[in-house]
C-alpha cells in the first residue's frame, strides 16, 4: 500500500514542480535558519563554558584599593595596600581552598636571538591550584622557590611557541629584564579568557623573584591582587564576608572608614555571561522556529489549493474504491514528503552556511546531532500538523459532489 | 433461476433544499438478475442520476432497502461502501475520468491498489485487460495521447479489473461520435455475453436498444420496465 502511494505522491509533486519547489522553500529556509541559529547559539554557549572551565571555579579576586595621598586619589589597584601576609592569613579562613598573591605586568622575554613581550605573573604555587592549571611538560616550582626567590619560570603555551619554536624549553635559560631564568615547565593550554585575551601568552615566576628581579617593586611583600578560591559555590558568600572582615581588621580600618580593597566575584561574571548566551541561544532558536512555522503554513496553503484542484481526481478515486483513510494518507504523505525533502535540503544548506560562517569569521559553531534530529522531528510534525487539515478535507469530500466538480 | 445482483425495495431519496424537502426518488422497486443488461432512461431531473448514485454505493437512501449481491447497502458505513465499489462494482463515466498524470496501465491498475494487490499482479492484470480492449500497445502512454473512444475503452478496462459482478455505466457514449459509440456498445455486449451484469444510463433510444431491458424514470418514479422489443 505505501509503495504505490509514495510513487503517487512523487508524481503529484512532480506535476507542478515550481509550486512544489516554492512550497519546499519555506521549509528549507525554516530548517536552515534553525540549524544555523542553533549552531551559532550553541557555539557561543560552548565558547563561554570553555572559558569558564579554564578560568577556575569559585574564584574571588581581591584588588588593592585606592588610597589618598595629599588629596590625590590613586584609583583602583593604584597602590599596594594588600600584602603577602594578608594572603597567608586568608588561607587560614574556614571555607577558603587556596589563596595566591599575584603581581603582574608585561615584560620583554629574550631567548637567544628571539624576543617576545608577554604577561609576567609573579605568584605562589597555590595560583595553579586555584586556576586548575596543570603543567604539561617539566614541573611546577614550589613554595621553597618563592621563599628563596629562585629564578625559575613556567611558560604558557603561546610564550613557549614564540620563544622556543619546536625546541623543548624545559631546562633552557631565558632572560627577563636582563635576569636569567631557568624554564622548569610548560603549562597546559587554556585558550582565551572572557575578555578574549590569550591566557597562554604568559610566564609564571615565583612572586618574590618577580618583585625583586622583574618589577623592582619598592615594597617587597605588598601585592596588588590576591586570588581567593572558595571550597564550593555555596561557601562563596560566607568566604566574601570573612575575607572582608579579616582585611578590615588587618588593615586597621575604623568603623565608617571605606575599604581600601575591592572584591570581585569572577565566577558570578562568568555565570552571568553563560546565562546571557543561553538566553541569546533560545532567542535565536525561537526566531528561527517562527520561519519554520511560516513554512508549515505555506505547506498547508498549497495543500488546500491542491485538494481543491484535484477534487475530481478524489471523486474518481473514491468511485473506484478508495476509502476515506486512503485519501487522507495520500494527501498527508504528500505534505510530509514535501516537508521532509525541504527539511533535508534545509539541513544541508544550514550546515553549509554554519561551516561557512565558521570558516570566514572564525566564530565558534557547534553542530550537534540532536539539533539535526530536532529539526527533522519538527519538520515531520509540521508536515503532519499542517497537512492534516487539507488531507481531512479531501477525505471528507462527498464522492458525488467531487465527481461532478469541474 | 439466475442469482440476484440487485434488489431494490421501496427506495426513496429526499434532499433538504432552501425551498423545503425535495424527493428526488420515490418508492422505487427493481430486481436485476445476474447476467442481465439494463438501460435506465428518462429526462433530466427524472431521478435516474440519483438512482445511479444509490446503485453505485456513492450515496445512501433516505428510505427503503438496496440489496447488492446479498448485502443491504442502506446501512453500511463509508468504508464498507468503498469496499463494495472496489470489489463488486465497476464504474464507467461519460467523461471517462482517467487520471491525467498516470499511464494507462497505472490507471487501469488503480482499483487494485485500493484492494491491496501487489505490484507484479497489478501490472500483469492491467496489461491483460488493456489487451482485452485492444490497447495494450499504449500501456505506458498518458491518457491525453489517445482518442476519446480509446479512453473510454481504458475506463472500461479499469472497471473490469477487480472482476466485478456489476458494471454501472453513466452515459458512457455521451461524449463520443456515433461510430465510436457503436464500438463501445459492442464491447458492452461482449462483456454481457461473458456473464457480467450491466446497468447503463442513457437518454438515447438507439443506445438503450442494446440492452435487454429498459426502465424509465419520470419525476422520481420508476414508470416502466420492459424488455427491449428487438431482442424480446
Amino acid at each position: 500500500m505505501i509503495r504505490p502511494m509514495l510513487g503517487e505522491a512523487w508524481l503529484a509533486m512532480g506535476a507542478n514542480r515550481l509550486r512544489t519547489a516554492l512550497t519546499m522553500l519555506g521549509m528549507v529556509i525554516g530548517v536552515a535558519a534553525v540549524v544555523i541559529m542553533l549552531a551559532i547559539g550553541q557555539g557561543a554557549q560552548y565558547a563561554v563554558q570553555q572559558t569558564i572551565a579554564t578560568m577556575g571555579s569559585n574564584l574571588y579576586i581581591v584588588l588593592s584599593g585606592s588610597f589618598t595621598t595629599s588629596g590625590v586619589r590613586s584609583g583602583a589597584a593604584g597602590g599596594p595596600t594588600l600584602s603577602v601576609a594578608d594572603a597567608e592569613a586568608m588561607a587560614e579562613l574556614d571555607g577558603v581552598a587556596h589563596t595566591a598573591p599575584v603581581h603582574f605586568g608585561t615584560r620583554q622575554l629574550v631567548y637567544g636571538a628571539q624576543n617576545w613581550n608577554a604577561s609576567v605573573i609573579g605568584t605562589t604555587p597555590a595560583y595553579l591550584d586555584a586556576r586548575a592549571w596543570t603543567v604539561a611538560r617539566g614541573g611546577a616550582f614550589g613554595d621553597s622557590d618563592v621563599r628563596s626567590a629562585t629564578r625559575v619560570a613556567l611558560l604558557g603555551q603561546t610564550t613557549a611557541q614564540n620563544l622556543f619554536g619546536d625546541e623543548d624549553p624545559v631546562g633552557k635559560t631565558l632572560r627577563i629584564q636582563q635576569s636569567p631564568f631557568i624554564v622548569v615547565g610548560v603549562l597546559a593550554p587554556k585558550g582565551q579568557n572572557l575578555d578574549g585575551r590569550d591566557q597562554d601568552d604568559t610566564v609564571i615566576v615565583p612572586l618574590s623573584t618577580a618583585q625583586r628581579q622583574v618589577f623592582g617593586t619598592p615594597f617587597v611583600g605588598s601585592v596588588r591582587m590576591i586570588m581567593v578560591q572558595a571550597d564550593s559555590a555555596e561557601a562563596m558568600p560566607r568566604v566574601a564576608d570573612r575575607v572582608e572582615s579579616l582585611l578590615r581588621q588587618r588593615h586597621r580600618l575604623r568603623e565608617g572608614q571605606p575599604n581600601d580593597f575591592f572584591m570581585r566575584n569572577l565566577s558570578a561574571a562568568a555565570e552571568s555571561e553563560a546565562a546571557t548566551t543561553r538566553t541569546m541561544s533560545i532567542l535565536l532558536g525561537a526566531i528561527a522556529s517562527i520561519s519554520l512555522l511560516v513554512g508549515g503554513i505555506g505547506i498547508m496553503n498549497i495543500m488546500l489549493v491542491s485538494v481543491t484542484e484535484r477534487t475530481r481526481e478524489i471523486g474518481i478515486r473514491m468511485a473506484i474504491g478508495a476509502r476515506q483513510k486512503d485519501i487522507l494518507s495520500q494527501f498527508l504523505l504528500e505534505s510530509v514528503m514535501i516537508s521532509f525533502a525541504g527539511c533535508l535540503l534545509g539541513l544541508l544548506i544550514g550546515l553549509a552556511v554554519a561551516l561557512g560562517i565558521n570558516a570566514i569569521t572564525g566564530m565558534v559553531i557547534v553542530i550537534s546531532g540532536s539539533a539535526a534530529l530536532i529539526a527533522f522531528g519538527v519538520a515531520a510534525t509540521v508536515g503532519i500538523f499542517f497537512g492534516w487539515y487539507p488531507a481531512r478535507k479531501a477525505a471528507r469530500l462527498d464522492p458525488i459532489e467531487a465527481l461532478r466538480y469541474q | 433461476m439466475a442469482s440476484e445482483v440487485i434488489r431494490v425495495c421501496g427506495l426513496g431519496k429526499s434532499y433538504v433544499t432552501a425551498a423545503g424537502p425535495f424527493a428526488a426518488l420515490r418508492e422505487v422497486n427493481l430486481r436485476v438478475e445476474a447476467g442481465d443488461y439494463l438501460a435506465i432512461m428518462g429526462p433530466s431531473g427524472s431521478g435516474k442520476s440519483t438512482f445511479m448514485n444509490l446503485l453505485g454505493c456513492l450515496d445512501t437512501p433516505t428510505v427503503g432497502d438496496y440489496i447488492l449481491v446479498g448485502d443491504n447497502v442502506a446501512h453500511l458505513d463509508p468504508d464498507a461502501l468503498a469496499r463494495l465499489r472496489n470489489r463488486v462494482l465497476g464504474f464507467v463515466f461519460q467523461g471517462f475520468n482517467l487520471l491525467p498524470r498516470m499511464s494507462l496501465r497505472d490507471n487501469v491498475a488503480l482499483p487494485l491498489v485500493y484492494a491491496g494487490v501487489d505490484q507484479d499482479e497489478r501490472r500483469q492484470r492491467a496489461l491483460q485487460l488493456l489487451d482485452k480492449v485492444g490497447l495494450a500497445r499504449f500501456a505506458d502512454s498518458l491518457p491525453s495521447r489517445i482518442s476519446g473512444g480509446q479512453q473510454q475503452r481504458v475506463a472500461i478496462a479499469r472497471a473490469l479489473i477487480n472482476r466485478p459482478q456489476l458494471i454501472l455505466a453513466d452515459e458512457p457514449t455521451g461524449n463520443l461520435d456515433s461510430q465510436t459509440s457503436e464500438e463501445i456498445m459492442r464491447l458492452f455486449g461482449e462483456l454481457n455475453a461473458e456473464g457480467i451484469t450491466i446497468v447503463l444510463v442513457t437518454h438515447e433510444a438507439d443506445i438503450a436498444a442494446h440492452a435487454r431491458r429498459q426502465v424509465r424514470f419520470l419525476d422520481g418514479h420508476l414508470i416502466s420496465d420492459q424488455l427491449t422489443a428487438a431482442r424480446a
